[in-house]
């Protein structure tokens, strides 16, 4: 019975072991950089002209609200936003290029969207904003569009690590119905087209992003959401850890490409 | 309140072609959408843009259930004489929404 056993085992060890093999090398390495394209690079030219237009883009209306309640007092504080951080093209240049950044009391990264809402909490001890309604999204297009042009750059931070190697394992794992890891589209066929769409490299230089299929803005983590949907797998609550660490990963690849916001995507 | 952007620009010559490009925040929600209860959302969209030029009306559009949300319209019209623009659009629930924008010609 033992050696019946073993002998088993060791047959099944030989199947299982090139299986194995075949499985792991998913995609090809990270783009190069001199191959690095922002998401505007695969849009159509009447796309490409409505961003850069920002009387035409419909992200500004967004931003337009932001500009208004960032001077708008709230909470029980009764303060507002520029009476702290005052005038956001001076104070706010650069901080949406630098999210997700590392929070020392929550002990792990937190991204643009909760840091609006960690400063509601604390300093305006107001109620924090539901993700993706109108009002944080206003917000967090205000600030990231202050950083417009800048480089993405994630702060070299050492606390930050583990939750980008957290971050890249989700995005290289096979998961879903259709058994996808993120890098099969957008290591390896970013630039060929997955029906009519092309596919891009899946930068996060340009949110929130006005996209036209949502008639809105929306945030990174709806993006992260649609993906996931797409490959048939789970999917997570907005500002779950998952997205967070993922978030943190992209703007990592991402690094060096301008900030966007409010970009415009098919 | 509605959010706009208008961008005419500030100065032209007479007789000059210029180009209008206006864009309005408004959900254009198109009356065949149920919600989650399966019940149909009432319509409720922008169904009429019209432009003056010191009172004279340059440009009009109906619009339409299948136009998206947020609405930009473009048009040109004649640079005449300096004064103001005058917009307006008009939604389903009978709310005018107006903005003005100078021009100066030369």
């Amino acid at each position: 019975m033992g050696r019946h056993f073993r002998i088993v085992e060791r047959t099944l060890r030989a199947v299982i072991f090139p299986i194995v093999v075949v499985a792991t090398p998913a995609f090809a390495a990270e783009i190069p950089p001199s191959e690095k394209r922002s998401g505007y690079f695969f849009m159509s030219r009447e796309t490409q002209a409505m961003q850069d237009d920002l009387t035409a883009n419909p992200g500004m209306l967004s931003v337009l609200d932001g500009e208004a309640l960032w001077s708008r007092k709230a909470g029980a504080a009764d303060r507002a936003c520029a009476d702290c951080h005052g005038d956001a093209s001076a104070s706010m240049k650069g901080v949406a290029a630098r999210y997700p950044a590392f929070d020392a009391t929550r002990g792990r990264p937190i991204n643009l969207d909760q840091r609006i809402n960690s400063c509601r909490a604390e300093r305006q001890q107001a109620t924090p904003l539901p993700y993706e309604s109108k009002d944080l999204l206003a917000l967090s297009a205000y600030v990231a569009t202050q950083s417009r042009g800048m480089p993405v750059t994630p702060p070299d931070d050492p606390r930050l690590e583990r939750f980008r190697e957290a971050g890249r394992a989700f995005y290289e794992v096979r998961q879903g119905q259709l058994n996808l890891a993120c890098g099969h589209c957008h290591d390896d066929n970013w630039g060929k087209r997955l029906a009519g769409a092309l596919i891009p490299q899946a930068h996060p230089n340009g949110y929130p992003i006005y996209r036209l299929e949502w008639q809105s803005v929306g945030s990174l983590q709806r993006r992260l959401r649609n993906c996931l949907i797409g490959m048939r797998a789970e999917h997570f609550d907005y500002g779950a850890p998952e997205y967070v660490d993922l978030e943190l990963y992209l703007a990592w690849r991402g690094r060096g490409l301008p900030v966007e916001a409010p970009a415009v995507r098919p | 309140m509605a959010r706009t952007l208008i961008n005419v620009p500030k100065t032209a010559k007479r007789g000059q072609v210029i180009e209008i490009k206006t864009l309005i925040s408004h959900p254009m929600e198109t009356g065949f959408r149920p919600d989650r209860s399966g019940k149909l959302v009432p319509r409720d969209i922008i169904n009429k843009f019209v432009c003056t030029y010191n009172d004279v009306e340059v440009f009009r559009a109906d619009l339409h259930p299948a136009i998206a949300a947020n609405p930009f319209i473009s048009f040109s019209t004649v640079a005449t004489e300096s004064g103001t623009l005058a917009f307006t659009w008009t939604d389903d629930a009978g709310k005018i929404y107006a903005e003005k924008a100078n021009i100066v010609v030369e």
